[in-house]
């Protein structure tokens, strides 16, 4: 709650000139507002609400797989026990998935951004044109580079570096899966606040005799720092969500994320619907206060 | 219309209490709102159906009408209607690659004159299930457009005993008398009253000859050092856990106990935390076997047929284990909500043809549920004829221990779906 009036105080604080007033154009603005207002009344907050009442929902006594109406929080403790180690999983995935994205994605959008000159065009193709085709069969596509006949695990077999022998049905494809698939998601962003920078502001820092690696600490990424929020926002939240990556790439047991208890609570058990919706409910809690944390410690002035 | 309530007082309680506080009268008068009625409207959970009996026709209280969907059937326009929607799995039909058709299905087009339609809706029981059950339980039915889907032994077992499809009138349907002798009683549709067997299929052990290098015979020899992390088995529980039983001397077609089940499941969670089962997996299988990752495993018998097929690799072998086999069927089923029921009858009738039947077996690989196809076949393919796999004898069955898994009690179901699914970790 602080951390959204944070945010909203620091953005109106950050532009008291563009304060609109309440003119026949803020009718018209409002207007405008409407069908996106409706749109989320009808496809978000119902949906919502029908959600979290499934999840309070109770088994009907003999009659498995239907249920009746109650205020039972107990799916909510059986979520939680049940499913902790998915949800230690999918974070912890989720995190390195953000932190590799980050470190692939930085000098890429650097790159794009002041080095690419007329190549600029063909790399920002590179990087969108895999969400020309599915995602599903993208990750299916990883799982034939990985796979045991495959040039890789075959190499790293032949030198005796692969414990296990073989790369899929490990933690480490599931996280490799997820940092390929959201990595567009943290370039774009950061990208985008690179190329906004005024390169006379980053020259001024070798001008006054800073080298180039304090120039970048304390000039390039301070300005880059709204994109790289925004960046790590967009690739860990569907990350932590994502169950696609864990069924192709992952084993099963270890490697599951809550995506996969979710699916299969919903599909598989036959009265699951309750857990499957207190899962999603906790999961989406548990993102949400994390990402009020996060931004409220790096939130900065320019984020919106 | 009222509903027979249940006996046991906390479910009568709880039902009287489900009753939904709209009328849908009350709930449509804002047409605004329909909307967002509908979406709240959503929130009541269907009630169960109370016994499987037709409903009792005295009238009840409103709250009672709107909750509970109505077992009366939908008028049949099929004298009208000349047409039938049916949804089934992915490669399940003859197809004709260079006409784009169904020859069968054209055929009977011509001949009935009824315009049939085919859709490839089905790749996985529960999520085409989950995804039609709302509109079928919903009050009022909302039609699903479908009026034949094909669907699994044990799904089956669910949709009739919630009763989500249509009583078939076999006294129009006088081919559906071909059906084999073994499946004309089966525990999840006594009589086969509400459903007709589309195609079975066996589960047993796959795999590779030349990579494995020697016969794999028993369930056990799937868990060979040598093989390890290169096994794969089926996500469906009633063939990876129903093959386990079978190996440790449980009769699958018995009143087997829970402890039975779970002796099993255990077996299948120290595989795979050994290493031994490199994934559980459903139709999915078949690309790690094509990519090399497993090269055994347990698996559905016309898939190794289709693999042999696409890989012109002979040497993928398909066996029953020593200790026995799983039988499964795919069942034609009509939907509560269809309103061609007898075009869907006139259908499922003329694919018990022997001569029909013997066409798609030649096409589709998988076991021929219509007697009479075999003789058929023999005109068509003289070696597929003889193949055990598609007209496999009734003695042949007993000699290899094939048997079909017992259709579970509600409970059951709830049970082992919820035990399963922690077996494989999610």
């Amino acid at each position: 709650m602080s951390a959204l009036a944070h945010i909203g105080g620091s953005t109106s604080g950050s532009a008291p000139a563009a304060q609109p007033t309440p003119t026949k154009r803020g009718k018209v603005a409002y207007l405008l507002l409407l069908p996106g207002v409706l749109w989320l009344i009808v496809f978000f907050v119902v949906p919502l609400v029908q959600l979290f009442t499934v999840s309070l929902q109770s088994k009907f006594p003999g009659y498995p797989g239907y249920y009746y109406r109650d205020v039972n929080f107990g799916n909510y403790l059986t979520a939680v026990v049940d499913y902790w180690p998915h949800f230690a999983r999918s974070l912890l995935y989720a995190g390195l998935a953000t932190l590799l994205a980050f470190i692939l994605a930085y000098p890429l959008a650097y790159a794009m951004a002041f080095k690419a000159g007329k190549w600029r065009g063909v790399m920002m193709i590179c990087v969108i044109a895999p969400f020309f085709t599915s995602f599903i069969l993208r990750t299916i596509a990883w799982r034939q580079i990985l796979s045991d006949d495959g040039w890789i695990a075959s190499a790293l077999n032949a030198l005796h570096l692969l414990p296990g022998g073989h790369i899929t049905e490990t933690w480490v494809a599931v996280v490799a899966g997820l940092t390929y698939n959201f990595l567009p998601f943290m370039v774009l962003p950061i990208y985008a606040s690179l190329e906004r920078a005024d390169p006379k502001i980053i020259e001024a820092g070798g001008d006054l005799y800073a080298n180039g690696l304090t120039t970048f600490r304390t000039v390039t990424l301070p300005m880059s720092m709204p994109g790289v929020l925004a960046g790590t926002l967009l690739t860990f939240i569907p990350a932590a969500g994502d169950y696609v990556n864990a069924e192709l790439l992952g084993s099963d047991i270890s490697t599951k994320m809550v995506g996969n208890g979710i699916e299969s609570q919903f599909f598989r058990v036959v009265d699951g619907y309750p857990t499957a919706a207190a899962l999603s409910f906790t999961l989406m809690a548990a993102i949400l206060a994390l990402v009020f944390l996060y931004v409220r410690k790096y939130g900065t002035e320019e984020l919106l | 219309m009222s509903r027979r309530y249940p006996q046991d007082p906390t479910a009568r309680r709880l039902a009287s209490m489900a009753g939904s506080p709209f009328t849908r009268r009350s709930l449509l008068t804002g047409v605004g709102l329909g909307a967002l009625g509908a979406g709240l409207s959503a929130c009541a959970p269907p009630l169960p159906p109370w016994g499987n009996g037709p409903a009792p026709t005295a009238t009840g209280t409103a709250t009672a009408a709107a909750a509970a969907p109505s077992t009366q059937l939908p008028t049949d326009r099929s004298a009208t209607d000349k047409t039938v929607a049916w949804a089934n799995w992915t490669a399940y039909l003859d197809y004709d690659e260079e006409k784009k058709n169904y020859p069968t299905l054209e055929a009977f087009i011509k001949e009935s004159g009824i315009k049939a339609s085919y859709a490839e809706d089905i790749d996985d029981n529960d999520s085409y299930v989950a995804k039609i059950k709302p509109q079928l339980q919903a009050s009022p039915r909302q039609d699903i457009n479908r009026d034949i889907f094909t669907l699994t032994d044990w799904m089956a077992n669910r949709v009739i005993r919630d009763g989500l499809v249509q009583p078939l009138d076999l006294i129009r349907m006088p081919h559906a008398a071909n059906l084999r002798e073994s499946l004309k009683d089966v525990s999840f549709d006594p009589g086969r009253k509400h459903s007709l067997t589309w195609q079975s299929g066996f589960a047993g052990i796959g795999y590779d000859k030349s990579k494995v290098g020697r016969d794999l015979k028993s369930l056990s020899d799937l868990w060979a050092p040598d093989l390890k992390g290169k096994v794969t088995v089926l996500s469906e529980m009633r063939d990876t856990v129903g093959l386990i039983m079978q190996q440790q001397g449980v009769d699958i077609t018995g009143k087997f106990t829970k402890d039975q089940v779970a002796a099993a499941m255990d077996e299948v969670s120290k595989r795979i935390a050994d290493g031994n089962i490199r994934r559980v997996k459903g139709n999915a299988y078949m690309e790690d076997l094509k990519s090399g990752n497993a090269i055994a495993g347990i698996v559905w018998s016309g898939d190794l047929f289709v693999l042999r097929a696409e890989t012109e690799n002979e040497n993928w072998e398909f066996v029953i284990p020593d200790s026995g086999g799983t039988l499964w069927s795919d069942n034609m089923m009509i939907p509560i909500t269809s309103t061609h029921r007898r075009n869907a009858m006139a259908l499922m009738d003329y694919y018990y043809r022997p001569d029909v039947a013997a066409q798609v077996a030649a096409y589709v690989n998988y076991v021929c549920p219509v007697e009479g196809a075999q003789e058929e076949m023999k005109k068509i393919d003289p070696e597929l004829a003889e193949s055990p796999f598609i007209f496999p004898s009734e003695s042949w069955i007993k000699e290899h221990k094939v048997q079909g898994f017992r259709a579970l009690d509600a409970q059951e179901d709830a049970d082992y779906s919820a035990m399963w699914a922690k077996v494989v970790g999610n």
